[in-house]
């Protein structure tokens, strides 16, 4: 029993880390259409930053800021100008395929310009575990869960509580009502970008230590963002968020009792299952079809 | 051009390239074998994701199951032919069964349900070591003789697949004139408006996506017979992107996109890698940097690839006119 629930506890700090990059992809969807097919190299790109800044000598949380800063500008900004906006008018396909090329695009010049291995990439939180009622628990589940567990508070408060939280709700519902309301549609749309930047450095800076930093880091964390996203509904906030712990919990579920070696088919599954049964996502809605 | 004109062009270009492979070192002859190999694979992408306009990610996955099933029943000692056939019934088959789900919801789902698949069929190739050997892979498969010809000569061979792929083309060719190309066609464009013209667009769709899954595993049982080793590597899910990529960047659509894009993807990258001109060196590390640049930029401004230019010049010629 005790081992269940370690099993589970650890998994939704690894699915609530899914749930961040799964969040930003699926806010991106709404205010934009935007399906972006770089999301995990996203996450890859960040986490280099920061092992650079603490390789320069500079505290971790200098190197924190220094990664959201420039993630704001270039994976938020930069994306939005350069590929994003010149993309729109062509439809979602080719601004998938591009992405796609932006993937293999930062891939590739991680790997030509720094290195192909594997870097150690130090825990934010304190090392070792501590026992609750006979469970071990480490602290790393539990800073890992603190910090997801506050940006989605604070994110869910921005949204719900400010004037400009909402207007970038109303882009997400409607976007030609929003325009007519008076809402600077342009705008809502890349806050929601830089949004997503900052998502991807939290969610980076979380997964690091484990997954260790690499330039093909990101393919797995970016396909289990996307099934996330899906499984737990692509049109709600929250369904990133279940959709994020369930394939972090039952992804150690069966790596422990089934076969490790098929941990990362678990998503896969989860997604084939959701899909047939309940097609619009555990918490989604029925979208009505455009013509 | 006329038509007549067009195919008598094509039968010299496929001719002389049949002829060059008695001049070219054999190791270029290889390249091009390996060429018209993943050509299959394109081809049959191209009517997925051109013709019926569905986002697939998981082509290596069917190209890998192709290669797997003929390296192991060809070291079983089954006639390739049979091989051929079962291999593409494995892969249509697997190809209903995993785009029923996906296509009966949204169709962009098809791309994340097929990129989830290719993960999955890699975890397959790698753990299952008494099937697929693990990462140690599949050695010594045995390249075929049919009808008392034997093509073990790396010429030999290089003349077999080119042939297949011709007939395969040609296969392709006559599908998408057919009724249901045209069907294919009409999904793309206007999926409603096809459904109300009485074309059961989910059947449909489904049918496109299984053949182009057929037409990998075909590609995928000439590629194990022309390595002769297999191992999970080649099958990755980058390689999916890469042949997706690679008809996209030809030309979707187009019939003969997939064999420029093929270029791109898979001759250019294997010449650099074999030449040892020092210029080149640099290439040989940041290609696919260039490449994904490449992408992006003919997305911005030439969305129907390569095979759109020619195209869009005369249409800007008939602009200014």
């Amino acid at each position: 029993m005790g081992e269940l629930v370690q099993l589970v506890v650890s998994g939704v700090a690894t699915g609530a880390i899914y749930s961040l990059a799964a969040l930003g992809f699926t806010l991106l969807w709404q205010a934009s259409g935007t399906i972006n097919f770089a999301q995990g190299e996203f996450v890859m790109l960040p986490a280099f930053a920061m092992l650079f800044c603490v390789l320069a000598g500079m505290p971790l949380w200098l190197g924190v800021l220094a990664a959201c800063v420039a993630a704001m500008i270039v994976l938020g900004w930069g994306f939005k100008r350069l590929i994003v906006d010149p993309l729109m008018r062509h439809g979602v396909i080719p601004l998938v395929i591009a992405t796609l090329g932006l993937s293999t695009l930062l891939k590739t010049t991680v790997r030509a310009g720094y290195s192909a291995e594997a870097h150690q990439f130090g825990s934010p939180f304190p090392g070792g575990v501590f026992q609750v009622a006979g469970i071990n628990v480490s602290w790393a589940d539990v800073g890992t869960l603190l910090v997801a567990g506050i940006i989605v508070i604070a994110l869910q408060t921005f949204v719900t509580r400010t004037v400009t939280g909402r207007a970038m709700q109303a882009v997400a519902q409607n976007t030609e009502a929003a325009r007519v309301l008076g809402i600077d549609v342009k705008r809502m749309v890349l806050y929601t970008f830089l949004i997503n930047a900052v998502l991807a450095v939290v969610a980076a800076l979380l997964i690091t230590p484990t997954y260790l930093a690499k330039f093909d880091m990101g393919d797995s964390i970016g396909l289990k963002a996307f099934l996330a996203a899906i499984i737990g509904g692509f049109n709600q906030t929250r369904g990133a968020l279940l959709g994020g712990v369930l394939i972090g919990v039952l992804e150690n579920l069966v790596g422990f009792y089934v076969s490790p070696a098929y941990k990362e088919g678990v998503a896969l599954m989860l997604f084939l299952v959701v899909i047939l049964v309940r097609p619009e996502g555990l918490l989604g809605k029925v979208e009505e079809r455009k013509v | 051009m006329k038509a007549g004109v067009k195919l008598v062009l094509l039968g010299a270009a496929i001719l002389a390239l049949a002829v060059s492979a008695l001049y070219l070192k054999r190791s270029d002859v290889y390249l091009l074998s390996l060429y018209a190999v993943y050509l299959m694979a394109t081809f049959g992408l191209n009517l997925t994701v051109g013709y019926a306009g569905q986002m697939s990610l998981g082509q290596a996955a069917f190209f890998g199951i192709g290669a797997y099933v003929a390296a192991i029943l060809l070291k079983l000692g089954w006639p390739f032919l049979l091989v051929l056939l079962v291999a593409a019934a494995v892969c249509f088959l697997l190809g209903l069964a995993l785009g029923f789900p996906a296509l009966r919801v949204q169709h962009h789902y098809l791309a994340f349900a097929t990129l989830g698949f290719n993960v999955l069929v890699y975890l397959v190739m790698r753990n299952e070591e008494k099937i697929t050997g693990g990462t140690y892979g599949i050695s010594a498969i045995p390249r075929p003789t049919i009808v008392g010809v034997d093509l073990n000569g790396h010429v030999a061979w290089f003349w077999f697949t080119l042939g297949s792929l011709v007939v395969l083309g040609a296969l392709l060719w006559w599908l998408l004139r057919s009724p249901w190309g045209r069907a294919f066609a009409a999904l793309r464009d206007n999926p409603i408006r096809a459904e109300s013209l009485g074309i059961n667009v989910t059947a449909y769709t489904l049918l496109a996506f299984a053949i182009g899954a057929a037409c990998a595993g075909v590609g995928g049982v000439y590629f194990a017979s022309l390595v002769e080793f297999i191992e999970p590597g080649p099958f990755h899910f980058s390689t999916s992107l890469m042949l997706l990529l690679a008809v996209i960047v030809g030309g979707q659509g187009r019939f003969f996109g997939p064999v420029v894009g093929t270029i791109v993807i898979i001759l250019v990258p294997e010449l650099l890698r074999s030449s040892s001109a020092p210029w080149l060196k640099f290439m040989q590390v940041w290609y696919l940097a260039v490449f994904g640049v490449g992408v992006v930029l003919l997305m911005v401004w030439l969305p129907g690839g390569l095979l759109s230019i020619p195209e869009r010049f005369a249409r800007k010629a008939k602009a200014k006119s």
